[in-house]
């Protein structure tokens, strides 16, 4: 068991949560307090002494599912094991009550691909647990062709079983079903409900399937070796360019406390500044009242001014994402700026602060910035020497000796002409330029990637891939 | 350290039912950590979302082991002498001036930096009672990273040290609950004292359990009704998401309105109670379609 357990520890230092020797003691301690058949009082136990950031919460599940998904009573891998089976029967006695539908007795084994979807959809409608998670240890069973010792990962049999299953199918025909059953229309609002309800229940499902496959995967090959493989990023260090659909989501999930904390420390940083030097004249105001002597200094407080900000972005492909990234969290921090205006490029550019303004919603703005948005000038791809001559033309005489501009893209030019002069002359006039580079830095300055070339006429280029490079730079820069 | 005490916890249900007793419905996971901070003897952090029933667990807690409730509600600017102790000096120098010419200066000396003189603050109140105390540190986020400080010789050693008097060391070893909204990253030296706790929204079930022991009068069905609601809701992207103690709120205006069966018009009209930007309100109104 102690050996497991600090397995399991050093996994999870692996996959970047911070864990302590303290917290690995106190959690050996807490697990004596519980009682070991009881998995979910095992996993709060290890959850409470060891993860102390509700954004590693995900990261610590994955290894505890790994680590420990083989050792509870209710998931043994006997294949077709006996309350299964009789779940089924059970199962048929009622359908073959309830619409006369007989079907063949006997295991799940032998059932049709039809049959079984009938029987997912059973369960789904009347939330039917124990039934989801036999159902999904079936359809593995069945359609994700796992084999022994293959190097495939997780992913593939998880795509292989649910294009078998049809789930998004399955929510039409519940949807379907359910209008049947409450006899008659439902109004929107109770359409919109049993949708959302049955959403949630595939959801389950997907999650009881996405286990189960582990589970197998782990049987196989081993603990650590399938955690190295399921090892994913924490939030803040997701790549912006590489991220699914889900670490977006995350990413935006994440991006909304972070902003609010950033706002918090910068507003301090704001107020805590040193004191300044002596103020004399207030020093002398205030030596009346002590019949001229000045027995009470006061000093002045810096009041720092707020830099105006201009944000220069390329919205193109691959960039997209980090730019829509920056943006909102640059909006989401206005208060900490005097002035913030926006410019979105690909070979033609735009100014889009409109959008932004008088929209509370930063998420609909930023829709707008990709939708409406006039940026194509030839053929929509990066063209950053026109976009910066043009905005140069344009908007040059509004850079002000109070602007920061702070240029985004991965300056990948598509061997255009790179007018690095426009960069060089915003300097002389801007207080700052920076470059923000969503590609790693050893990228740089391959291919058709110039971001030396401007790098040279800015006051630096800085390497933004993930959450945590972006916020630092933030703060550096309010 | 104090000694070796009895535990206050038998089990994990044993805590979830005595929770339940005092009306709080909590999940696996906080009776777990709850019963744990007892067997430890570890002070607990609670994060989460605002109105999640933070605060309401160590109040559930303390009227649940019939414990007195230390409460320190914590704001940028506090210092020692708010929430450890503070030398009455208005009292030692009354003192000082009533007998100046009989003690020596060493007895006076002595005599002003005793029991009698000191203020207990929230902290020292729970470290030196007698009876069984529940403290609860509220909104620790809110301190700035050096006041956070103070709190850590009390968290781990359950003592405080006071230069003039020594250390005062817990009679026996309260339990500490430290709220936190998030506002800003704990440092790791205060995180590594305490069990984490993330309270989040609930799971449906059991806010339909909440709606019902907390609002009086409210049928299973409209319960069933608000809990699906509220959880369509906290899908969309929101501004703020409700809370649970609006979505009671939520419950009680439906109650007293008479309604049993929310339909569209309904929800509608009353939406304002859930959400609190004119944003969110349109915006969950036109999701749900009842924006007609």
């Amino acid at each position: 068991m102690l050996d497991l357990l600090s397995g399991f520890v050093v996994e999870l230092r692996n996959a970047g949560l911070p864990v302590s020797l303290t917290e690995n003691l106190d959690a050996m301690e807490a697990v004596q307090h519980i009682p070991i058949e009881d998995r979910e009082a095992f996993k709060y136990a290890l959850g409470a002494t060891l993860v102390k950031n509700n954004s590693h919460w995900r990261a610590f599940e994955t290894v505890f599912e790994v680590y420990f998904s083989l050792r509870g009573p209710e998931y043994k891998l006997v294949e077709g094991d006996g309350d299964i089976d009789e779940m089924w029967r059970e199962m048929q006695e009622q359908m073959r009550q309830g619409d006369g539908k007989a079907t063949q007795g006997g295991s799940m084994d032998s059932l049709t691909p039809e049959e079984i979807a009938q029987m997912l959809m059973q369960a789904l409608m009347n939330g039917d647990q124990a039934m989801m998670r036999a159902l999904a240890r079936q359809a593995v069973q069945r359609f994700a062709g796992m084999e022994p010792g293959r190097p495939v990962g997780g992913t593939y049999y998880l795509y292989r079983t649910l294009r078998n299953l049809d789930l998004d199918g399955m929510l039409d025909k519940l949807m379907e079903a359910s209008k049947q059953q409450a006899g008659g229309e439902l109004t929107e609002l109770e359409e919109r409900l049993e949708q959302d309800e049955y959403a949630d229940r595939i959801d389950q499902f997907k999650k009881e399937i996405e286990a189960e496959i582990r589970r197998r995967l782990v049987a196989d090959r081993g603990a650590e070796a399938m955690a190295k493989t399921l090892r994913k990023p924490l939030p803040e260090d997701v790549e912006f360019m590489h991220a699914s659909r889900e670490e977006m989501q995350n990413l935006k999930k994440a991006l909304q406390p972070l902003t609010r904390k950033l706002a918090a420390r910068l507003a301090r940083k704001r107020r805590h500044g040193r004191k300044g030097p002596l103020d004399f004249r207030n020093t002398v105001r205030h030596s009346l009242s002590y019949g001229g002597v000045p027995a009470e200094p006061k000093f002045k407080y810096p009041r720092p001014a707020k830099p105006e900000l201009m944000v220069v972005a390329d919205i193109s492909g691959s960039v997209a994402a980090f730019a829509r990234f920056t943006l909102m969290l640059v909006y989401a921090l206005q208060g900490s700026f005097s002035k913030v205006r926006s410019f979105v490029f690909i070979d033609g550019i735009d100014e889009v602060t409109d959008f932004f303004k008088g929209e509370e919603d930063i998420a609909n703005a930023i829709h707008r910035v990709n939708t409406e948005a006039d940026v194509v000038w030839v053929d929509g791809h990066s063209d950053y020497g026109h976009a910066f001559e043009v905005f140069w033309e344009r908007y040059g005489k509004d850079v002000g000796p109070k602007t920061t501009v702070l240029l985004l893209g991965d300056a990948r030019n598509n061997y255009h002409a790179s007018q690095a002069w426009v960069v060089k002359e915003i300097r002389h006039k801007a207080r700052h330029v920076y470059w923000l580079n969503p590609e790693p830095k050893s990228y740089w300055n391959t291919g058709d990637s110039i971001v030396g070339d401007y790098g040279t006429h800015t006051d630096g280029v800085y390497e933004c891939r993930n959450l945590r490079q972006l916020e630092g730079f933030v703060e550096k820069l309010a | 350290m104090v000694g070796h005490m009895a535990h206050r916890f038998e089990s994990v249900q044993q805590v979830r039912e005595g929770l339940k007793d005092v009306n709080y419905l909590a999940d696996e996971g906080i009776a777990g950590v709850a019963f744990l901070a007892d067997r430890l003897g570890k002070p607990v952090l609670v994060e989460g979302p605002a109105g999640t029933g933070k605060t309401q667990l160590a109040k559930s807690i303390a009227d649940m082991t019939g414990a007195r409730l230390i409460r320190l509600q914590c704001y940028e600017g506090l210092d020692e002498s708010k929430a450890l102790y503070e030398w009455n000096y208005k009292k030692q120098l009354l003192r000082i001036q009533a007998d100046k010419n009989s003690d020596s200066w060493s007895e006076v000396h002595d005599d002003i930096f005793s029991d009698e003189f000191l203020l207990t603050r929230p902290l020292l109140e729970a470290i030196s009672a007698d009876d069984p105390v529940v403290l609860l540190i509220d909104e620790v986020d809110r301190v700035e990273v050096e006041t956070e400080a103070l709190l850590l010789e009390i968290l781990s050693e359950y003592q405080v040290s006071i230069p003039e008097l020594g250390t005062i060391t817990a009679k026996q070893i309260p339990l500490v609950f430290l709220t936190s909204n998030n506002t800003r990253e704990l440092s790791e030296a205060l995180k590594r004292r305490c069990l984490y706790l993330h309270v989040d929204y609930p799971q449906m079930d059991r806010e339909k359990e909440i709606v019902l022991t907390k609002v009086p009068g409210v049928s299973e069905n409209l319960a069933d009704q608000i809990a699906r609601i509220v959880r369509s809701i906290r899908q969309l992207d929101l501004k703020k998401a409700p809370s649970v103690s609006e979505t009671i709120d939520w419950a009680r205006t439906l109650v007293l309105l008479g309604i049993e069966h929310i339909d569209a018009q309904q929800a509608k009209e009353t939406l304002h109670i859930l959400l609190k930007y004119q944003t969110d309100i349109a915006k969950a109104a036109k999701e749900l379609s009842v924006d007609k």
